[in-house]
């Protein structure tokens, strides 16, 4: 074969050529088989200590009684255990016992702050600042409420679901879909809805006159809401689904109505309470 | 014999031709038709290309030398550059998808979910299986001192593997899947890979059977046991169901937690057999061919080519640890994992341990380099393969990035980098040129594509192993620390870095293309400093 000379050009080949290529026939470096010897009786070892070989019922268990299940259930109920002594306080104690209790309340925001990333930030966001159509939970403005007891409610029963009959509920007309009102009066009172919320104040006009007669009703003759139906403050320019004049008249043409799942069917108790005692502490008030 | 067999291709094809026309007209679904129209074209170029060979007379044998077919060696080394440049790209687009999502363009043919099995398809089947189909031909040939078999049967497997990866590729991006990971292709390309898949290992087991040569040299056991293997793995992990004969869609026969079972026990072995076996078969022939040096051991070829093959089957289930899998399964995927490092390193130890002697070649031979670098990258991804298997290390690894980092250390840096060197060593060999247009080009590649792999591999280990600490973070009372969005932004960076890497890997491959290029057109760049011995025509060798 062509080529240069090498370190092992001493030792003979198997003597058989392909193509130019040549094999030596060293033996097998003793590293590598022994190694590969270790593996094996650790191996071996191994199969002895935990469930290995299939048989034809069953198969072996071995020696040390390893079960992955069982491990995991044993975790699951260490874990349990560890917080038993708060939770059981957490389910016992009204939510504003919770709120006054250093020792509880930090436990409840550390178990409620990780609950609302696992559920919560899907819609609201990691930092519950919310997008268009999913309220921001940091600010004044509450659409059901921003009391303890209020969003442990809406938490509870969620809102417009159809698994909770207590859910949060209501219905914006569509005044355009379902020509409650014509253009022209649909962008008058478009026109006086914004100017709710502007540094110049309600506009006077035909507007105010179909607001008083349409949307005051749940929004308030001030436009500033209905807590208790649901329907939100007009003049604190918070908007959720966009305050600019395309936004709002989508809104008022064709209402939407975000829903949100009932989240007491779905958490224990104790975590629904966290939950409301977290959320409350990013923007809660009364 | 020979009239009836090509008879026997053209109603082959003509039926091919004819259940395509049945598709078009009568299947409902778009993308379904479009493959209709691909068989029928198909089959009627196919059956027109027999016609004409069948009325050519077959070429003399000039004096008593092997008549190589180069001209099979040549198209799969010109599919391997273009599906190269397919998939590398596509990888590149994907990564920058995850980088930035907009990049999904909120279209359904475009988005991740789409593109990410084109990725994996057009780089494992489409550039990896030319790279075997041109190499197996190659060194079947060569090492048993005879032409190929058959006249029709290596075209057809040929153009028959284009056919499969135009037909998988197209399904994916039109919403064409049975979503099984690295098998996406729906039952009617899988039907037709198995007939070609037939008829390459007929072609490959014909040829050893005419050698001229008393043994078997060692690449072919691997590309045989690479063949045979692929076929069994195939067959069973796509068992199914079609609806109809003239619907895309198809049930798994398999169920559950066996369907896992079996899918990763087909996944993983396509790794083993395609990407590991196969691959191997490349090395053993090119790295002694262009070292110029006796393979290390012969005795080590042996005993690991065994070792490998009883162990790498049985190693799948270490992809579903820590789920609905039984215990007892999992410890078997373990165990065989870790038992299959040495057989792994065995291959290396041949690779790097021809070198002895030929070392300083390293320094002036790029394409050497080239094929020497994958095998240290082949050594670290089957070290970490393993490592990566143990239960306690991968509960923090599974399910993140840490697994896309040791794919691709495997995929980047053994698969593409010995890949390279095949095509760098066959380009002048089949088009019968002094040498490569430029060596110098070589080294560009060369660096480029290792700076690429290194960014991406690191990045993923950093991206990964952070991502696992997060997940399983929690605080000092008992309660999970980060939401699943916080773990991904805080990948973001490694995002950006890993496509950084990618498209230095793309850059590569194409410089890689425009060098082969040349190379065919007999082009030989003038100015070239390097003077390296292997490089020269292969009659010398």
């Amino acid at each position: 074969m062509a080529g240069s000379s090498g370190p092992h050009d001493d030792v003979p080949t198997t003597g058989h050529e392909w193509d130019g290529i040549t094999e030596f026939n060293k033996p097998l470096p003793r590293w590598w088989l022994w190694t590969f010897y270790a593996t094996v009786i650790w191996s071996i070892g191994y199969w002895v200590a935990m469930p290995a070989w299939p048989l034809i019922e069953g198969h072996t268990r071995g020696v040390l009684g390893y079960s992955q299940r069982a491990i995991v259930a044993e975790q699951l109920a260490d874990s349990r255990a560890e917080q038993a002594h708060y939770l059981q306080r957490i389910v016992e104690a009204p939510l504003e016992e919770i709120r006054t209790d250093p020792e509880l309340l930090s436990f409840a925001l550390a178990g409620g702050r990780s609950a609302f990333a696992v559920n919560c930030s899907q819609c609201h966001g990691s930092g519950a600042e919310g997008s268009v159509g999913y309220p921001n939970l940091n600010d004044d403005d509450w659409l059901w409420g921003g009391s303890l007891e209020d969003i442990a409610y809406t938490i509870r029963h969620g809102v417009r679901n159809e698994s909770d009959e207590d859910a949060r509920f209501n219905e914006m007309p569509s005044y355009g879909r379902d020509e409650l009102l014509e253009p022209a009066q649909i962008e008058a009172v478009v026109r006086y809805t914004m100017s709710l919320s502007s540094a110049g104040g309600a506009a006077a006009g035909e507007g105010a006159a179909i607001f008083a007669e349409e949307c005051a009703i749940c929004h308030g003759e001030d436009g500033k809401g209905i807590m208790e139906l649901g329907a939100p403050n007009l003049t604190d320019a918070i908007w959720l689904y966009g305050g600019d004049y395309e936004s709002i008249r989508a809104q008022v043409e064709n209402a939407r109505g975000g829903v949100m799942p009932n989240w007491g069917d779905r958490l224990p108790p104790e975590t629904v309470k966290q939950l409301a005692i977290y959320v409350h502490s990013l923007g809660g008030g009364t | 014999m020979r009239v009836a067999t090509n008879c026997l291709w053209v109603g082959l094809f003509a039926a091919v031709a004819l259940y395509g026309l049945l598709v078009m007209l009568r299947a409902a679904d778009p993308g379904f038709v479009l493959h209709g129209l691909l068989f029928l074209a198909f089959g009627i170029a196919a059956a027109a290309f027999t016609v004409r060979t069948a009325l050519t007379p077959e070429p003399v044998l000039s004096g008593d030398g092997p008549n190589y077919n180069t001209a099979i060696v040549r198209a799969g080394v010109i599919a391997s550059t273009f599906w190269g440049l397919v998939g590398f790209a596509a990888g590149l687009w994907i990564a920058l998808q995850l980088a930035f999502p907009a990049l999904n363009f909120d279209l359904p043919w475009t988005n991740f979910g789409r593109l990410r099995p084109v990725h994996t398809s057009a780089v494992i089947f489409a550039f990896g299986g030319n790279v075997l189909l041109a190499t197996s031909f190659h060194v079947v040939q060569r090492t048993c001192r005879t032409r190929l078999a058959g006249r029709i049967t290596p075209w057809f497997v040929f153009w028959g593997y284009q056919l499969f990866i135009v037909l998988a590729a197209s399904g994916y991006v039109l919403g064409i899947t049975q979503s099984k990971e690295y098998a996406e292709p729906e039952w009617y390309v899988d039907l037709w890979l198995t007939l070609v898949w037939v008829c390459y290992l007929l072609v490959f087991m014909a040829t050893l059977a005419r050698r001229r040569e008393p043994h078997i040299y060692v690449a072919n056991w691997f590309y045989l046991a690479f063949i045979v293997t692929i076929a069994m793995l195939h067959l069973i992990n796509n068992a199914a169901l079609p609806i109809s004969f003239f619907g895309p869609k198809s049930y798994i026969v398999w169920a559950g937690v066996q369907d896992a079972l079996t899918q990763w026990w087909y996944g993983h072995n396509a790794v083993g057999f395609f990407l590991t076996a196969g691959f191997l078969g490349i090395m053993y022939y090119f790295i002694p061919k262009r070292a110029e040096r006796p393979v290390y051991s012969y005795r080590l070829s042996i005993v690991h080519f065994w070792a490998l093959i009883f162990l790498y089957i049985w190693a799948g289930p270490h992809h579903l640890h820590y789920t609905a899998l039984p215990d007892w399964a999992q410890t078997l995927g373990m165990t065989f994992s870790i038992m299959l490092w040495m057989p792994s390193w065995g291959g290396m130890i041949n690779g790097l341990m021809t070198l002895s002697g030929a070392w300083d070649k390293l320094r002036t031979d790029p394409v050497l380099r080239m094929l020497v670098v994958s095998v240290a990258f082949y050594g670290m991804s089957t070290f970490e393969g393993p490592l990566m298997s143990i239960k306690a290390v991968n509960a923090l690894s599974h399910y993140t990035d840490w697994t896309v980092g040791h794919v691709h250390s495997g995929a980047l840096g053994w698969v593409g980098f010995v890949s390279f060197g095949a095509l760098y060593v066959l380009a002048p060999v089949v088009w019968q040129r002094e040498r490569l247009y430029s060596l110098r080009l070589v080294e560009w590649h060369f660096w480029i594509s290792s700076l690429g792999i290194v960014l991406y591999i690191t990045a993923m280990w950093v991206s990964g192993i952070m991502q696992g600490l997060m997940w399983r973070a929690y605080d000092s009372l008992g309660f999970l620390e980060y939401s699943f969005v916080e773990t991904v932004e805080a990948m973001h960076p490694f995002y950006v870095i890993r496509a950084l890497g990618g498209a230095l890997f793309v850059a590569g491959a194409f410089i890689m293309a425009y060098n082969l290029w040349r190379t065919a057109r007999g082009d030989i760049r003038e100015t070239e400093p390097l003077q390296v011995p292997g490089a020269i025509a292969p009659a010398a060798a």
